[in-house]
């Protein structure tokens, strides 16, 4: 492997590592939204509870979908790594358009649940779900911004070594969305249900 | 790298999503429902961070698997203290109708700290 090659690969995992310790610090914010959620679940102040607003199937739907959104975003690190530029440019917007539609889903239920005034005002269980879900969206929504501004750079530009380690970042970004995503379904969804 | 490991991530995290479904939708009265639905969901951690974040890949200081294990550590410590903490609370004052529990406080706070 030539100098600059092993320099390359160097500076990858130092800024890899460093982006991780910002994903284990996210992580400790939805440790406590979820311990708030937990607690304020009962809380419904009169209003509805869980069981009685979530739409079961569109919520499976978006799992999948976000689901297939991450896979998308790995095969287009694969792509990357072969330097395979249409399976790149496929799979890329693949994530983004999963990414979007995830997003939709997301906003159309808040929007509906609002409209029929379970708003996060009504109850300390609706301000709990409206905080751990709308932050999970909110990064869901910055993560599309950057993907489409690594898209944009990688139109303009092609393959280069500073849009390799961003695209590195953004998949650990966007893989550890969908962990997140996992026990938000687990626990404010799937659990309701359950209890 | 190959496609294959995310493939089989998919795959795997797929099952595991459907099967928690099912549980959760058509069996919800099952005793163990509760507990299956926490075993599932560790378990999609586990293939996740193995398949797609590839933790435990790393050579040389191992310092993403032991951020990780930080993180975690910290994250059962914000999580069980909160509910523990709370749920006690709430069985050592619930029994008070509002009235009662605002004269049992202004009660304790005359006591002084």
């Amino acid at each position: 492997m030539s100098e600059a090659a092993t320099e390359q690969k160097q500076l990858l995992k130092r800024t890899s590592i460093g982006f991780w310790l910002y994903l284990m610090t996210d992580c400790l914010l939805f440790a406590s939204l979820f311990a708030t959620y937990v607690v304020m679940r009962d809380a419904t102040a009169g209003g509805p509870s869980g069981i009685d607003i979530f739409e079961m199937p569109l919520v499976l739907a978006e799992t999948i979908i976000l689901l297939t959104s991450s896979l998308a975003c790995g095969l287009a690190l694969v792509a990357l790594a072969t330097k395979n530029m249409r399976q790149l440019l496929v799979t890329l917007s693949l994530t983004f358009m999963l990414g979007a539609a995830f997003l939709v889903i997301e906003i159309s239920e808040f929007a509906k649940l609002i409209g029929e005034g379970y708003g996060p005002q009504a109850s300390g269980f609706l301000s709990a779900f409206f905080t751990l879900v709308g932050t999970h969206g909110a990064h869901v929504f910055i993560g599309l911004l950057w993907l489409a501004i690594l898209f944009a750079t990688f139109i303009r530009r092609g393959i280069t070594d500073k849009l390799t380690r961003q695209l590195t970042l953004f998949g650990l970004f966007w893989h550890f969305l969908d962990l997140i995503w996992i026990f938000v379904f687990t626990v404010v969804y799937l659990m309701e249900v359950v209890t | 790298m190959s496609p294959v490991r995310y493939i089989i991530g998919f795959c795997l995290s797929l099952a595991l999503t459907i099967v928690a479904y099912v549980i959760a939708v058509y069996y919800p009265e099952h005793q163990w429902a509760l507990a299956l639905l926490g075993l599932l969901a560790v378990t999609q951690l586990a293939v996740q961070l193995t398949y797609f974040l590839h933790l435990g890949e790393e050579v040389g200081p191992r310092l993403k698997q032991l951020s990780f294990l930080f993180m975690a550590a910290i994250l059962m410590i914000i999580i069980i203290g909160s509910v523990w903490i709370m749920s006690n609370l709430n069985e050592r004052m619930m029994h008070f109708t509002p009235d009662e529990k605002t004269n049992y406080m202004l009660k304790e706070y005359d006591k002084g700290f």
